[in-house]
């Protein structure tokens, strides 16, 4: 089981704590992760993506193991350590001042 | 017993106030969705407890929440807005072309007879209509093919924010874009006509009198007399007495004719409201009072109404879907402000009451008269 981490607003949304574990077809991809979170809490759907296109929203950005994946394609392997549930996957709202 | 329900959209949440037909004592009930941008809710006219409400985020853009229970409890249902066709572009602020790109929803307009039909304003300009509860949203786009290359966001945004249906015929309605004008269908919404003659916008235009680019913040129509509508313009207050062919001001004696929202009596259709705003320059009342002017006229002759409104000091803003009436006997009247008080009248005006005091930014007011 893959360990998501969502910020404050999408756990509203969806309506979870902390902490989600989800369900995900090997290779663990970032792409596969967002893909099984959003088909597990369609309120997700176009949250964290664009709908249609699937590009990461501008003020989303993906965390795991100390490191930023924002900017990793779909199909980037995710670390080893969130592949075996050892450290989550977390879904962030960028900072954004004010 | 008669009630009333007011739905309020803030910056941070929403909010749903309720009282008995007295208006006199209060319940306030949340924050709903507490921290996301609640632009607009609204019931629908023939089921009450089916609300709608657009809930939104610069993180991660736009929900719309559905209660079938007055607002007690809410699901979401589809949030995919996705303009018909290749999008195209439209006026952008430097003068070139700018793709079309969905943001949010300003308003909702439940249909007047089918719970399950809304039609929903958009930015960038937009109209969308659900015929299935929420759940699947499709773009009336020949909206956009009437002369939209030429619209032009304002400063706060390209927006679709007002839709009015007619009553007495379901195959027209009126909608208003800021910065492209009035606009009304005749066919259900497959073609559309600027209706804007008359609108005179020199300070905002190069030619005063263009057919489209008019930054209207607002209509209002009485159910009774559909053909007749008002308006506050950005600048000016108007009034067209032929479903838009031809407008003409009736500002009249008004401290200043730049505002938002603009409202009719529920009883009476000459009965027109205003909150006069100092300028577009200074969002903020005249003098740092707070007033609402009222014309029993139909507009030219208006009368300050400040009683239990704040009369010095007093320098917030209300935004164009801030305002709303009850149906009861007597009419209620309604006004969010930025500053976050929702003041009410129960009696068209006469004196004023502050529902609450301290909300986030109040960006929208509608009321449910409840029998």
């Amino acid at each position: 089981m893959i360990r998501v981490v969502l910020p404050h607003h999408l756990r509203t949304l969806a309506r979870v704590g902390d902490e989600v574990q989800i369900e995900v077809s090997q290779p663990i991809t970032l792409g596969a992760v967002l893909d099984a979170v959003e088909a597990t809490y369609p309120a997700l759907r176009g949250t964290i993506r664009d709908h249609g296109t699937l590009k990461r929203r501008p003020f989303v950005r993906f965390f795991a193991c100390e490191q930023d994946l924002s900017h990793e394609p779909p199909d980037a392997p995710l670390p080893a350590a969130v592949a075996a549930g050892a450290e989550p996957f977390f879904v962030v709202g960028a900072m954004a001042g004010g | 017993m008669s009630s009333v329900r007011v739905l309020v959209g803030t910056r941070k949440g929403a909010f749903v106030l309720t009282a008995d037909g007295k208006r006199e004592n209060w319940k306030v009930d949340g924050p709903h969705f507490g921290g996301w941008e609640m632009y607009h809710l609204k019931g629908s006219p023939v089921d009450p407890n089916r609300i709608y409400a657009s809930q939104t985020s610069g993180w991660f853009g736009q929900q719309v929440q559905r209660s079938d229970d007055g607002g007690a409890t809410w699901q979401p249902v589809g949030n995919e807005f996705v303009y018909d066709g290749t999008p195209g572009t439209h006026q952008w602020y430097d003068g070139t072309q700018h793709p079309w790109e969905f943001k949010r929803v300003w308003h909702f307009e439940p249909s007047l007879t089918d719970p399950d039909t809304v039609y929903a304003g958009a930015e960038d300009a937009s109209l969308f209509r659900t015929t299935d509860g929420g759940k699947s949203w499709h773009e009336l786009a020949g909206l956009r093919s009437t002369k939209g290359n030429l619209w032009q966001p304002g400063a706060g945004g390209m927006c679709l924010h007002t839709i009015v249906l007619d009553p007495t015929n379901p195959d027209r309605m009126f909608i208003a874009i800021s910065a492209a004008g009035a606009f009304r269908t005749d066919d259900g919404g497959k073609t559309w006509q600027p209706i804007n003659r008359g609108l005179k916008s020199p300070y905002e235009l190069p030619d005063p009198d263009a057919e489209v680019g008019h930054c209207v913040h607002r209509l209002a129509m009485h159910p009774s007399r559909p053909g007749v509508l008002f308006m506050q313009k950005h600048w000016d207050v108007m009034r067209s007495d032929d479903a838009g062919e031809m407008w003409h001001e009736v500002s009249g004696d008004l401290p200043s004719d730049f505002g938002f929202p603009i409202d009719v009596h529920a009883h009476e259709p000459e009965t027109i409201y205003v909150v006069p705003i100092k300028s577009d320059s200074e969002h903020y009342p005249p003098d740092g009072k707070l007033r609402v002017y009222r014309s029993r006229t139909g507009g030219n002759e208006w009368e300050g109404l400040t009683q239990g409104l704040p009369q010095s000091d007093c320098y917030v803003n209300v935004l164009r879907d801030a305002m709303a009436v009850d149906s009861l006997d007597e009419c209620g009247v309604y006004f969010g402000t930025t500053g976050g008080q929702v003041y009410a009248s129960a009696d068209s005006g006469d004196t004023w009451k502050p529902i609450v005091r301290d909300l986030p930014a109040v960006l929208s007011v509608e009321v449910q008269t409840l029998r």
